[in-house]
């Protein structure tokens, strides 16, 4: 049987729901029969592939950076998951939103610092002015919310996705927080 | 005492002149929505999650304020309540800025229940996130105002209950506040007597303890005053 092409992309989170996808534990070796990871945090590639079927996006789109890469994840993927409250609302990288990047980097590296005063700009992306909510920039198929979302809800989702007979719906609706 | 027939959900129901929509339900074991109303304070409609269609009135009704009248045709149950029920509660999520996980409510809170149970699972509608106060000058207790959803619990108990009337709001539409002796800061309150019935009403992490950290709000927020225990309180 051929394997569905599942990635998982880390952008503005604290990678605990990938940690909670880790929390599969033996089902990832159950996981594994029907899907082949192609590109994530766990895996060793560094392009996102094309013809992707399944991709969980952690994390709120932040920087510029994230901008892109989610733009072209969108690009290259069937159906995409808003894994996780970052994702799905922006959750805690959102509580910036009210005061504002430029702000918000001023207080932090100008005013607050003795030496050494500036906002970065080497290395690391613009941050954007509001972190946003995956699906504030591309389409999202699915959303699967939490901080982090469990893993029993995790693998039914998966399952589901992937076309499999799904297991047992979790005993905890999915919700925020 | 008169007695008005009605249909609710297509079943024939009796319930006493002045009594609501909501209350005839609830004997009827017909669950509605709510999130402002509370048994044992006065009902305002403020919250409109309890809406209902009524046969012949152009507008879905506040079920919780709504005197049942002869003859009426009341549905509590349909796809486009579902969606107006759903709106509003997105819509109090887009208002403020509630961050569940890092909130003292998650996990027992009546707004992220509502979420559960009317399918909210993401917001259409872009968050609003306005810059909010939070007033921690009392000594035992703090509000959050990024949590607040104006229901008006904390005024009608303190009001009804208490007798001190301590809070009100303040301010129309989007800059609504509820404030304590018209904008004392709650510290300084000269009519609060620290009960801390406010805190236990609030459905939300607007209204907490100090020294409760994120998901502890709920434990014993609602011991005392046993008649005002909102159903399913704690059952998630
Ligand atoms: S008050 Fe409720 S809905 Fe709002 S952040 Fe706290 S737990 Fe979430
Ligand atoms: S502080 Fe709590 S009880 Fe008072 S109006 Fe806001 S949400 Fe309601
Ligand atoms: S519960 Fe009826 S309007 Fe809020």
């Amino acid at each position: 049987m051929t394997r569905r092409r599942l990635a998982t992309v880390w952008l503005d989170g604290c990678s605990g729901c990938h940690m909670s996808f880790l929390d599969l534990d033996e089902r990832l070796l159950e996981l594994a029969e029907h899907a082949e990871l192609v590109y994530s945090p766990l895996v060793d590639v560094k392009e996102y592939p094309a013809g992707v079927d399944v991709c969980l996006v952690e994390g709120a789109v932040s920087t510029t950076d994230d901008l892109g890469r989610i733009r072209s994840v969108r690009a290259r993927t069937r159906t995409l998951v808003s894994f996780g409250d970052c994702a799905v609302t922006a959750n805690v990288p959102s509580l910036r939103n009210p005061v504002g990047a430029a702000p918000l980097l001023q207080r932090a590296y100008v005013d607050n610092v003795d030496r050494d005063a500036g906002v970065p700009v080497e290395v690391v992306p613009p941050l954007l002015d509001r972190s946003l909510p995956v699906h504030r920039v591309v389409p999202v198929e699915v959303f699967l919310p939490g901080c982090p979302p469990p893993a029993d809800l995790i693998h039914e989702t998966l399952l589901r996705l992937l076309g499999v007979e799904a297991g047992v719906p979790p005993e905890r609706p999915p919700r925020f927080g | 005492m008169s007695v008005h027939t009605f249909t609710l959900d297509g079943q024939p129901v009796a319930g006493a002149a002045g009594e609501t929509i909501l209350e005839v339900a609830t004997e009827q074991g017909v669950s509605i929505p709510t999130l402002c109303h509370l048994d044992g304070l006065s009902s305002v409609g403020a919250c409109r999650l309890c809406v209902v269609e009524v046969a012949g009135r152009p507008r879905p009704q506040p079920a919780c304020i709504t005197p049942v009248e002869e003859g009426m045709e009341v549905v509590t149950r349909s796809e486009e309540l579902d969606e107006w029920r759903a709106t509003v509660v997105e819509m109090l999520f887009v208002e403020r800025n509630h961050i569940c996980s890092i909130c003292v409510a998650n996990g027992d809170c009546e707004l992220q229940d509502l979420a559960v149970d009317l399918g909210v699972d993401h917001f259409e509608l872009p968050a609003m996130s306005p810059r909010l106060e939070i007033d921690s000058s009392h000594r035992l207790f703090a509000i959050d105002h990024n949590r607040c959803v104006l229901c008006t619990r904390c005024v009608r108990v303190c009001d009804e209950i208490e007798g001190a009337h301590t809070w009100d709001v303040m301010g129309r539409g989007i800059d609504a506040r509820v404030v304590s002796d018209l904008g004392t800061p709650w510290g300084a309150s000269p009519t609060c007597t620290s009960c801390g019935k406010c805190v236990q009403v609030c459905p939300t992490g607007a209204l907490f303890e100090k020294g409760r950290a994120v998901g502890e709000g709920a434990k014993e927020r609602r011991p005392f005053l046993p008649y005002l225990r909102r159903h399913g309180a704690g059952t998630r």
